[in-house]
């Protein structure tokens, strides 16, 4: 009896929390299981496409895979999990006990999960979408079923919580940093965290309106797109991209800030030209504004534009390149440890560099006719989401799985799961440069035989069942090793989060930290007693209520969006309705939070 | 000699692609100028991006082996700021490489736009459908379907239009690709030396039969060419009026079932139809994909659903044996080209 209520309460704990590190927690495991998800639709795709003409599923079907594959990867799994790593790092990061706005931390996860949810609901309910991750017109408007209603609307309601997100980073990181800690003495992945929340704070408003456009289109008869009412199909692409391709920045910064931290913590270097770092953040997440038009190539915006695009977007080698030479300077002299998140940052190197050179090939315009759509592009941009992004996500994992679950992933486990992924990928992408110079378009449901492209889409093929293998290992990992406690700073680190006791208390700092120097914690360590000086007294903290309202808001636009897709007026304003009934509840009812008092804070923290 | 070895390791890449996929189809053995214009850009691209990598692998395979920790090694490194002359000299060389390829593709990207029309020039309108091609040639007032003829050493410029969604054209051995944008007219130029049948594709994703939306350009020398514009401008009378008389109850048939959407040397078809016809019996494949023989014909006009997902002509199963073979006959009877 009171152990069923005592279980009932930890759920209400989770679903109440406005805690930045349980959000964080809770993006990473929602993340998680999107990210299987999307794998799954992978391997399916990659079973059809194993041998010529199979017909393992269908074309429709594997129209909706790949689709679902791309939507889910990059929102619905990419995404939230470098949230749940900046939601759960970067206040420790800055030395802060929270971030700025916590209920509307809590309300940009629940949105996200919802939308996810909406989408793949679209599985079991008449189909999914089918017009591609990047649902051109007049494809997506005019010829395709009911799958792109829910596309549209969850990616709306998941984009909002997404947006919410990001600039609750912005601010947080603006505002909270702990004294001394000056913008230039931040860590880098708090940096490229902040640059990828002003792209999230800039980009998503044109995801906004494009999706905007295309659910009135949609669902509404307007004739934004329709070219037999004057409508132009090119106004959605460039919308699409100038969203589009700064969301890869969103997510490849963040993934640069975890490579900073961990090749610097595992060479016990500080990183190398630390500034020159920032500042190529800075100009890569500039330029990443400025290209879009390069994924528009032979769409016929002409050789002007073509030739301006073409130059821009190969500037963007050039901090990048200054980045990847920093990272290997900061190797050099140190003195390099070999764990499994090393591993992975190091096996990034080689891997993203890959990726990079053929986005420079792909920016060369002229040639660029030959590449586009086809498995070349498949090719480049797996090497940098995978290459980039997931190294990344896996090396953040191993890295901070201590401080954040208070156990150490097993090493030797994580090695086979390292290299075993690591040559899957390569196995499945390599290939793939190939396939598609030789004919391959991307995006078919199949090819045909005699065309000489079976065994290398075969070699493809056996590289995603090995990465597949691999990623079991790694969710084996999570588990087996959770009788593997570890102490609070196993990685002898070098910035804030690794100064404070393990597991996190729920204020994170008891007494808001000093920052005298870059690496705060390691200064600390070289020229201190190895603690963190505070900067205040100890002291009551202040901290917010936990609230279930971002649920009831979330859950709104949830069934506001089944009134839409299914055109039934009255569940769409049952849904708003309990979506603004929330917010005017939050607005009237007056919540001051509560205190944790420095007596019990002094006995958690074992002082006086 | 003394450039030899800057030389050897680019042509080693080329030769090496070179070998990459079917003749006629891969983007790697290129059969034009176009093509080839794009491949030695690839290649140039190819051979920076090498030593790009090559300099980095060579750093990192040194750092990896002489900085790693050893057994018993507790130092701790010099905690090292950084270097200004070195952040200088890996921002410039990448900026000066980047020229390297950036002056000949701007060049290129203006050559490749420049599809300026003369008298020699042959004048194709493009037309991507759900899920075929329509080849009109406005000068010589003919329309093709699924089968490009063109002639050899002969400039030819694409007005590249669609009838329903965005479609991709793309011929790789001969150039690349273009969209197909409703309500734009884009348009591109190839030249193709060499006789032969090139495979085109189709490569965006327009629906489920996306994939299969293949096409084949047939570059024949320049009198075969005019012999096969002005057969299909003016098929003979025996295409029109089979004298043969299971083809005449072909026709027949044809006229009862087909003629609606497809059109045969200018009579028929409506504009949201099928591919022109006139020249069936000349195509290597059936429906862009399809081996052609008489057996795969029955089973695409009794159930092209099954063969080809998505496709908007309806099935003829209603059609008996008999109808179906004269049918066939006739069909195979369209023919502008004499037999040699």
């Amino acid at each position: 009896m009171s152990n069923a209520k005592a279980q009932k309460s930890v759920l209400w704990d989770w679903l109440t929390t406005v805690d930045h590190k349980k959000i964080g927690i809770l993006y990473l495991v929602s993340g998680g299981f999107f990210f299987a998800l999307g794998g799954l639709e992978a391997i399916l795709m990659r079973i059809q496409l194993m041998f010529p003409n199979l017909g393992f599923v269908s074309a429709q079907t594997f129209n909706e895979l790949l689709t679902m594959h791309g939507t889910t990867m990059i929102f619905l799994a990419a995404m939230p999990l470098l949230f749940g790593f900046m939601n759960y790092i970067v206040p420790l990061q800055i030395g802060a006990r929270d971030v700025a706005f916590p209920f509307l931390n809590s309300l940009g996860f629940w949105l996200f999960l919802f939308g996810g949810i909406l989408i793949n609901l679209s599985w079991f309910l008449g189909g999914a979408p089918d017009a591609g991750w990047t649902a051109y017109v007049p494809l997506s408007s005019e010829y395709s079923g009911t799958g792109i209603d829910y596309y549209v609307l969850g990616l709306q309601i998941s984009g909002l919580g997404t947006l919410i997100s990001g600039i609750n980073f912005l601010v947080t990181i603006i505002n909270m940093r702990a004294p001394g800690m000056s913008m230039m003495r931040m860590p880098l992945f708090t940096w490229s965290s902040f640059v990828a929340s002003a792209l999230i704070l800039f980009a998503f408003p044109a995801l906004t309106v494009g999706l905007l456009l295309l659910m009135l289109e949609r669902l509404f008869g307007a004739t934004y797109f329709a070219v037999d009412f004057g409508g132009n199909v090119v106004i959605w692409q460039h919308l699409f991209w100038i969203f589009g391709h700064p969301e890869v920045y969103i997510l490849i910064l963040p993934a640069f800030g975890i490579f900073s931290e961990i090749l610097a913590t595992f060479s016990k270097k500080r990183l190398f030209g630390y500034s020159a770092m920032v500042f190529a953040t800075l100009i890569i997440g500039f330029l990443g504004f400025m290209v879009w038009a390069h994924h528009m190539f032979t769409v016929g915006i002409g050789p002007v534009a073509n030739a301006i695009f073409a130059v821009a977007t190969m500037a963007i080698a050039v901090p990048t390149g200054i980045k990847i030479f920093n990272w290997l300077f900061t190797l050099w002299g140190g003195r390099i440890q070999f764990t499994t998140a090393n591993l992975f940052a190091i096996g990034f190197i080689p891997s993203f560099v890959m990726g990079g050179v053929t986005g420079v090939m792909l920016a060369t315009s002229a040639a660029n006719y030959q590449f586009h759509d086809t498995y070349f592009v498949v090719a480049h941009f797996h090497y940098v989401i995978i290459g980039g992004v997931v190294l990344g996500l896996f090396a953040g994992a191993f890295y901070w799985w201590p401080r954040m679950f208070g156990y150490k992933l097993n090493e030797t486990l994580g090695k086979w799961f390292f290299w075993l992924f690591l040559f899957g990928f390569h196995l499945t992408f390599f290939v793939q440069h190939f396939v598609g110079l030789m004919g391959m378009p991307r995006r078919v449901a199949s090819y045909l035989p005699g065309q000489g492209l079976d065994s290398l889409n075969f070699v493809s093929s056996v590289g995603a069942i090995l990465m597949s293998v691999a990623f079991i290992l790694f969710l084996v990992n999570v588990v087996v090793s959770v009788k593997n406690k570890s102490e609070a700073d196993p990685w002898d680190g070098r910035t804030l989060e690794w100064g404070i006791p393990t597991p996190t208390p729920e204020y994170n700092f008891a007494q808001t930290p000093l920052v005298r120097e870059l690496d705060a914690l390691w200064y600390e360590k070289m020229h201190g007693n190895g603690k963190l000086k505070a900067a205040e007294p100890l002291d009551d903290i202040h901290m917010p209520n936990g609230s279930i309202l971002p649920i009831f808001m979330s859950l709104g636009l949830f069934i506001a969006a089944f009134g839409l897709i299914y055109h039934v007026i009255p569940v769409t304003v049952i849904g708003l309705g309990i979506t603004l009934g929330a917010m005017f509840i939050r607005s009237i009812k007056e919540d001051h939070g509560y205190h944790i008092h420095k007596e019990d804070i002094k006995k958690e923290e074992g002082v006086g | 000699m003394k450039n030899l070895w800057r030389v050897l390791p680019f042509s080693f890449i080329l030769l090496f692609l070179a070998g990459c996929g079917k003749q006629n189809l891969t983007a790697l053995d290129p059969r034009g100028p176009v093509a080839d214009m794009q491949h030695s850009l690839i290649g140039l691209s190819l051979l920076i991006m090498v030593f790009v990598i090559v300099v980095v692998a060579a750093i990192y395979v040194f750092v990896l082996i002489r900085f790693r920790e050893k057994p018993g090694d507790n130092h701790i490194p010099e905690q090292v700021e950084g270097n200004k002359n070195l952040e200088i000299i890996w921002t410039a060389i990448p900026i000066l490489l980047l020229i390297i390829l950036a002056v000949p593709n701007v060049m290129d990207t203006f050559t490749l736009a420049d599809t300026e029309t003369d008298d020699d020039t042959l004048v194709v309108n493009v037309t991507g459908h759900q899920f075929w091609w329509e080849f009109e040639y406005p000068d010589l007032e003919i329309t093709a379907g699924q089968d490009l003829y063109i002639p050899t050493d002969t400039r030819i410029v694409f007005n590249l239009e669609a009838s329903d969604v965005i479609h991709s054209f793309w011929i790789p051995a001969l150039a690349g690709k273009q969209d197909n944008v409703p309500g734009i007219t884009n348009d591109m130029w190839i030249e193709a030396p060499e006789e032969g049948v090139y495979f085109g594709k189709c490569t965006e994703l327009c629906g489920e039969a996306h994939w299969l939306m293949d096409f084949k350009v047939v570059a024949v020398d320049p009198d075969t060419f005019d012999e096969w514009a002005q057969g299909m401008a003016e098929p003979d009378s025996e295409l029109i009026e089979p004298t043969e008389e299971v083809a005449a109850e072909g026709r027949e048939v044809f006229e009862q079932n087909c003629l609606a959407c497809h059109a045969v040397g200018g009579e028929g078809g409506n504009p949201q139809g099928g591919p022109d016809l006139t020249n069936f019996g000349e195509r290597t494949v059936i429906a862009g994909f399809m081996e052609y023989d008489d057996e795969s014909l029955e089973a695409w006009i009794r159930h092209p659903e099954e063969q080809k997902p998505g496709n908007l002509m309806p099935g003829f199963d209603q059609l008996d044996d008999d109808e179906m073979d004269s049918l066939i006959e006739y069909l195979n009877s369209l023919k502008v080209l004499d037999d040699e």
